[in-house]
Order: structure tokens, then sequence, then C-alpha cells
């Protein structure tokens, strides 16, 4: 270290390999990728992929056949055995009425799970186009469609799904509830997405993409709208529950779908009167929809990480 | 003074976790005396400025020391509880950071930014004094209305006053040292000399000593002593500043040194001999060849240019804003011409006009002799587009980080239908390997190139469809010296393969001097000079273009 305790010596490092190939040199490599099966490489390799998929896997397999899970009649059901504890074949126990507990959360799981999916596509198709079209296009059409989402924003969307299914009481039906509640609730979605639009927007390979010749509607198609939606999968994934919970309500309020048609959120809503007697009657359908929601949200935020270029490469 | 204030022995930083820990620093070793200027030069990912922050102890993330020493006035830094180091900071040695924009708090007004670091710092308790020493702080950084610039906030200053405040501040306390990590890069090239003025007469007056970390390295040596010359976390040369730049040794320096424009004077020269002659029959073709200049349309023409924005003052009022003022000038086939300006000069704006992405105002744009200036029915835009293509200044935001190599550069061959899907994948190779990236290449993403390559790929994706202009946006200003030389001279050789005409944007001069043949200045939208690069560099006219001149760091060093 002796030449630097000189002020005025002139130090040289020893010589080393510094070619310019060396200095921005690219690690190349021959195998074939695209958008999709780079997405599955790696997702294929993340345990919280395999859980969330098989435990949503497994939701839709019991929403479709209810029937390969139990052979309990959920309408059949005896007062005798009201709030009754587990039995044998019975491992939930007996609501108030007297019914199966078990095999009413299997049989819910359809008109839950159509609602709550229904609902989010609802929102997601309406959002997204309110929130793309005024984002990229800004202007007056933002103006426009800006306001007529802050005037939806100010109704509360369960006030407006109560009035709606009122209004249409004899169409009491998964649809109309799905149709009753994302009508309202997409305007979160439109904001969260105009504003990443709007940051996109200005980047520069959207402006490379217009001086190539790209129409505006293929660039916000291609370019755009590929980069905003990230936080939109997480969004959407976290309204699943929201919905669930919203037809629940609806139900409650006698506006939802009709007492013959069983779900979770039925279920809550009816156990509610019973928490001090017999919590597990509400415990039990709030666990099938808090499992439900949390296997979309690791499945969305697993896809969201998938499909990112930057944060595969960062694991 | 036989004693260095600052020692750094062996310092090594590793980041990560500590299973896989990534060395960044290798044993660097220096010191630095009271009073001296010392520069550290290198580029991205040198680790000039981990050394920096090594010093301070200020390490990002998962960065810690993990072998050597720092003393600091005989006390061991890196074996100081937090509680000390912070005393130390501000007090012992000053720190000014790169961005004077994001260093400011905007939320809050500078006064009560300078008092909170004045009061950290212990130079004064009362709240009389802190105010006191506050308005001397501001009155330091050349604020001559000092009192009245404390309740402002930091929008309300430029980014030169912002710079002057943030060195004031450093200043505050007296230390004996002050770290500036590239505390110019951020700014304009004429405010970038009057800050590195004020930074030395503070200091000469202070007599602190200075560690300035900058990739320039005609910087370095016009305003430091000595010169440390890093590369991948070792130091390669170090020395005396004019014995480097007169006599570099290592490999590397010597490399530094010959691609640094702000030390060149020549224009790059192609290696292909045969097409030499584009580019001098562009500069010489008023003298050389007249009768067959006539003949030859100027490939870009524009006369009079003219844009306004409306700035929204209120609800419904607006104000004009001039960017471009009647600009005209001509660009010859084959030929580059260089737009220089400060930022704000309206030369983007002129770009933006000539690719066709906003309309003029008023004036004409001519290509190939064809008018441009008014709408176009699509087929004819989409002829347009076909000519001309555009290469912007950020590497990272000019690719989409969701597609892959490949899916960028073939996409004009896809928007203009050129081909099927089998000789797109070979033109895209093609474009690949006369960017010199290589075909492998092909089905990586953005994210995992580094700038220089990025803006290979993006030359690339200009090259596609053969067009005859590009408009190269800043095109390398936020490359490294080496790779920026390398790009530039991809670029010449590509014009005298292909015949290209280059409109070359950029606020560097020395860029312009070792890049184009003609070059224009901009100031607030008009152009003030133009000319041959040879006759503006020697024999620039108006004042305005002189300070642009003296601004290039480093310029008279080797002369």
């Amino acid at each position: 270290m002796s030449d630097y305790l000189t002020r005025n010596d002139h130090f040289v490092a020893p010589d080393a390999d510094h070619s310019i190939g060396e200095v921005d040199a690219v690690a190349v490599s021959d195998k074939v990728s695209n958008l999709w099966l780079d997405t599955w490489r790696d997702i294929r390799k993340r345990v919280l992929f395999w859980v969330s998929a098989v435990v949503v896997l497994l939701i839709v397999i019991v929403a479709l056949f209810p029937g390969l899970f139990t052979q309990v009649n959920p309408t059949k059901c005896v007062l005798d055995f009201s709030n009754a504890g587990p039995a044998v074949g019975h491992p939930f126990g007996y609501d108030k009425q007297g019914c199966d507990v078990f095999s009413r959360v299997i049989h819910g799981t359809n008109a839950s799970l159509s609602v709550g999916l229904l609902t989010v596509l609802i929102s997601t198709v309406v959002g997204v186009t309110f929130g793309a079209l005024g984002g990229f296009y800004g202007k007056w059409i933002d103006a426009v469609l800006s306001r007529v989402g802050d005037i939806f924003f100010s109704i509360p969307y369960i006030l407006a799904a109560v009035v709606i299914m009122s209004v249409f009481s004899q169409y009491r039906n998964v649809l109309m509830v799905a149709v009753a509640i994302g009508g309202f609730a997409w305007p979160g979605v439109a904001r969260v997405l105009r504003s990443e639009i709007l940051r996109v927007k200005n980047a520069d390979f959207v402006t490379a993409s217009t001086a190539l010749g790209r129409s505006r509607v293929k660039t916000l198609f291609l370019h755009v709208l590929p980069n905003s939606i990230a936080p939109l999968i997480v969004l959407t994934t976290l309204s699943l529950g929201g919905a669930i919970v919203a037809e629940a309500t609806l139900s409650f309020l006698g506006v939802g779908l009709p007492g013959t048609t069983m779900s979770w959120g039925n279920d809550i809503s009816a156990a509610q009167s019973d928490i001090r007697t017999n919590p597990m009657t509400l415990i039990y359908p709030s666990m099938a929809l808090t499992i439900t929601v949390l296997a979309f949200i690791m499945l969305g935020e697993v896809l969201r990480d998938a499909l990112d270029p930057q944060a595969r490469a960062a694991r | 003074m036989s004693k260095p204030i600052l020692s750094v022995r062996d310092l090594r930083v590793a980041f990560g976790n500590k299973k896989a820990p990534v060395e960044a620093l290798h044993g660097v070793s220096l010191d630095i005396w009271p009073g001296e200027t010392v520069a550290i030069v290198g580029e991205s990912g040198s680790g000039k400025s981990t050394t920096a922050s090594a010093i301070i102890n200020l390490l990002p993330g998962s960065g810690r020391i993990t072998g050597g020493s720092v003393w600091f006035d005989d006390v061991d830094v890196s074996s100081l509880s937090r509680a000390e180091i912070e005393s130390l900071r501000g007090k012992g040695i000053g720190f000014v950071p790169q961005d004077p924009m994001a260093s400011l708090n905007p939320v809050w007004s500078v006064g009560f930014q300078v008092a909170e670091a004045v009061k950290a710092n212990g130079v004064a308790t009362t709240k009389k004094e802190v105010r006191e020493r506050t308005i001397q702080v501001l009155r330091d950084a050349g604020l001559s209305d000092a009192e009245q610039r404390l309740k402002q906030f930091p929008h309300q200053f430029s980014g030169g006053m912002k710079q002057r405040a943030l060195i004031a501040m450093a200043l505050a306390a007296n230390p004996k040292l002050l770290i500036a990590d590239e505390p110019t890069s951020a700014l304009d090239v004429t405010v970038q000399r009057v800050i590195l003025d004020f930074l030395s007469s503070m200091t000469r007056e202070t007599q602190t000593a200075v560690l300035l970390i900058t990739h320039d390295l005609g910087l370095a040596a016009e305003r430091a002593e000595r010169v440390i010359v890093m590369y991948r976390g070792e130091i390669v040369e170090a020395g005396p500043s004019l014995e480097i730049l007169q006599n570099p040794i290592h490999p590397y320096t010597k490399r530094l040194v010959a691609a640094a424009p702000s030390l060149a004077s020549r224009r790059i020269e192609s290696a292909v001999v045969e097409g030499r002659s584009a580019v001098d029959a562009g500069a010489t073709v008023s003298e050389s060849v007249p009768a067959h200049a006539a003949e030859v349309v100027p490939a870009i023409e524009i006369r009079d240019l003219t844009k306004v924005y409306p700035i929204r003052s209120g609800v419904f009022s607006s104000v004009d804003f001039t960017a471009v003022d009647h600009a005209s000038f001509v660009v010859p086939r084959g030929t580059t011409m260089a737009l220089v300006g400060e930022s704000g000069s309206g030369k983007s704006t002129i770009a933006k006009l000539i690719l066709k992405l906003e309309a003029p105002t008023s004036g004409s744009i001519q290509i190939n002799g064809a008018d441009t200036t008014n709408d176009l029915g699509s087929r004819d835009a989409l002829r347009l587009r076909r000519l001309m293509q555009p290469v912007f200044q950020d590497p990272y935001g000019s690719l989409d980080p969701l597609r892959s190599i490949e899916s960028i550069v073939s996409e004009p061959l896809v928007v203009h239908q050129v081909g099927d899907h089998k000789s797109r994948h070979d033109r895209v190779s093609e474009l690949l390997d006369q960017v010199s990236l290589g075909r492998g290449i092909a089905h990586r993403y953005p994210n995992e190139l580094s700038g220089g390559q990025r803006q290979r790929v993006a030359i690339a994706r200009a090259l596609a469809l053969k067009p005859e202009i590009i408009v190269l946006d800043e095109a390398v200003s936020a490359l490294d010296v080496l790779v920026q030389d390398q790009v530039l001279r991809l670029l010449t050789e590509l014009q005298t393969e292909l015949g290209l005409t280059y409109l070359f944007i950029t606020h560097d001069l020395a860029v312009v001097r070792v890049a184009a043949d003609h070059v224009s200045v901009m100031e607030k939208g008009k152009i003030v000079e133009s000319g041959t690069v040879d006759e503006i560099f020697a024999n620039p006219s108006q004042e305005y273009t002189r300070k642009l001149l003296d601004a290039i760091p480093g310029a008279n060093l080797l002369a």
C-alpha cells in the first residue's frame, strides 16, 4: 500500500482483460422462448403456485360436482338436530334448522363462486373499458368518462344493488345479483387503471410504437394495457371476496338470492343470530369464503410476478 | 498537512445475503490530504459511488463493509456505533447528493430544510441563531434575497439553485471533508460550470478537502488535483490529474481517455473506406460538387417552423408558450445535423414535429423534397414513418419491458407487413449482428440488458425498415463513455454503409464534435447560430454558443 502514502505517485494496477467485448458483453442463450412459455417455466417452480392452483381447482370441482363430496341432502332438515354438534357423517354439525352444515357449505359453493367470478368479470370489463379509454385518449373523453365514474363512485354499491334488486325482484338469480353489484363496483377498477395508463402512455416505447406507424388503438392494446394491468390483478382478486360478501349482505336483507338457493352468503347471514349459541355454523361458511379468496389472491400474485420479466429475472 | 484527513485501506464491500455475497469493492485504498480535491472516475458499476457511501457508512440495501478500514481524522469509521457516525456526518464529512431535484423534500419549505440541517449539525441552537445561520447558508449559496427565499418551496428554485443550496447546506457545519457524488450530472451544461466553480470557491475558502465522484474524466482532471480511476470495484490507476490525462498507462485508462468526447478534437471516422465519400460529400457539398448539389434534394428541410403550446392558467383561460420560434435548417442527405441546446430550448419539440408526433403551429417541413407539414393520408403517413425512425434518450424507457428483443426489433416489420414470419426472423438476426449484439440475444428481455445494449436494440429497431433518416433524441446522453463511444462509432459506420441521414439532438457539444457534420444551436426556441461543426467550434459568433463551448469540462486541458 506504499503507493498511496506519497501524494504524487502515479499508481497503475496490473493489467487484466478489459476488452470492449467484456465491457458490454451479453450472456447469450439459444433457448427458444415466448411470453407464455417463459411464464410457465418460471411459475412451475413456485410452491405457492401449486398450492393456490390446487385449492382453486378443488373449489371449482366442488362447485361443479357437489355430489362427489357429500351424499347428505342439504335441504332435508330435521328440527330434532337443531344446533346439534358434529356426528358421524356430519362433520360440521347442524344449524338452527337442523340442516347439515358441511353439506350446505359444499352445495353453496356453486352460487357463491358464480356470483363472485361474474361480479369481478363485469366490474373488470366495464372498469377497464372506462379507465383505458379515458386515460389513453385524455381530453374530453377522459373528462366525460371520469365524471361518469365519479357519479357511480359516489353511490355506495351495496345501496345501489339493494335498489336494483328490489326493482327487479322477479329476477332474483345469480346473474342479476352479479350485474347489480358489478355494475356499481367498477369505478375503483377504472381509477386504478386510468392512473397506470397515464403513467405508461408517456413512456418512450409508446412513442416509438406511434412513430413506427402503429395505430392508436393497437398501441393501446399491445403496449399500454399489458404494462398497466399488473395492479389490477391484485385489485380484482381482492374484490372477489368483497363480491361474495356483498351477495351475503343482499341475501341477508332479503333482496339477494332467494332463500331456496344455497350460498355461503345466505348461510353466513342466517347464522349471525346464533353466533353465541352455535358459532360453528357461522365459522364454517366463513372459512370456505376466506380460503377461496386467499387462494385466488395468491394465484393472482403468482401470475402477476410470473408474467413480468423483470420480476422473473430477479428470482 | 503531513497527515491525510481520510485514509481508506483495503476496503471491501459486499452486497447480497451472507450465503452468496457479491463483492462490489475488492480492496480499495486511497488517501485524501486536508484541502485537496481528489476525483474518483469510473463508469456505472465501477464502485465509485459505493466507495463514497462506504466512507460515511451509508451503504444502500444489503451492502456492508466486509474488510479493510476507513480512517477519518484518526478515527476508524467502520468501527463506530450508529450514533457516533450520525454525529460525524454533516459535522465531519459533508455530502452533496447527485440529483438536487430529488434531494429536497417538496412539501417543506427550503428554509425549514436548511434549518433542520443546521440544527442537526449543532452549529446553532437557539431559534434566533438557527435563523441567522440558515439565512447565511442561503446567502453563501449565492441567493441574494435569502430572507424571502426561506419561505419558498423547492419547486420555486431552479435545479442549479437547489444544488447550490445543497452544497451550502453540506458546508454549513464546516466539515473537513466534502463528498460530492456526481453533483452536476443532473444539471444543464452551463449550470454545471457555475456549480463546480461555486463548489471550488467555497471549499477553497474553508480549506475543505473534496472527494469528487464523476463519470467524466475531463471534468475530473479539470477540477481535481489527483484522479483515481476505478473499474469493477478496483483502482486501476491513480495519480496527478494532468499526468493521468496526458500519460495514461493502464489500458483501461487509455481507452477511457481516448473515448472521452470532451477530450477528443476530431469527428469519428468510419473504418469502412469506400463509404467515406458520403460523409465528405455532405460536409463539403457546397464547395466541391456544386453542380451535383443543385440536383440533390436535402433529406430534411424546415422553414420558419413554429410550435406554440397553450399552457392552462385558469379554468378556461390559457397562456401561449412558444416552444419553437421560426426555426429553419437544412440537413443534406447522408450527413449528420446536430441540434444543440439546454433543456427547454425546444430541440426535442423540433424532433417531435419532424417525426410527426406533434403538429406544427406554422412553418413547413419537407422530407426528401415532399411537404409533410399538414396531415397526410394514412398511406402517405405510413410511408413517411417507414422513411424516418427515432431513437430516444432513455434506454430503459424506450423498449417495452414485457416483450422479448426479437418481438421488439421485428415490430416495425410486422406493422408495415414486410415479409413473412421466417424472413422477419432472419432480418432480426441480421439487424442484431449489425449492431454487434449477436442473435442469441433475441429471446432475452430488455431488463436483462445494460443501457448500452438496450440503446443498440433501439437502433436495430430503428434500422429494421431500412429508413433513410434517423432522428436521435439525446440517444447517447444516458450512456457511459466507453459505450457511448461504441454507439457513436456504430452510428458512423452505419451512416457510411447505408448512407443514412441523422438528426442528432443533444445538450452536449462535446459529442457534437465527434459525431456531427453540421450544428444548429438553439436557445429559447430560436436557432441562434448554425454552420459546420468546424466553423462553430473554431469561431463561435454568439455569446450563448461560447458559453456552451466553455462548459465542456476539460476542453482546454490537452490543447
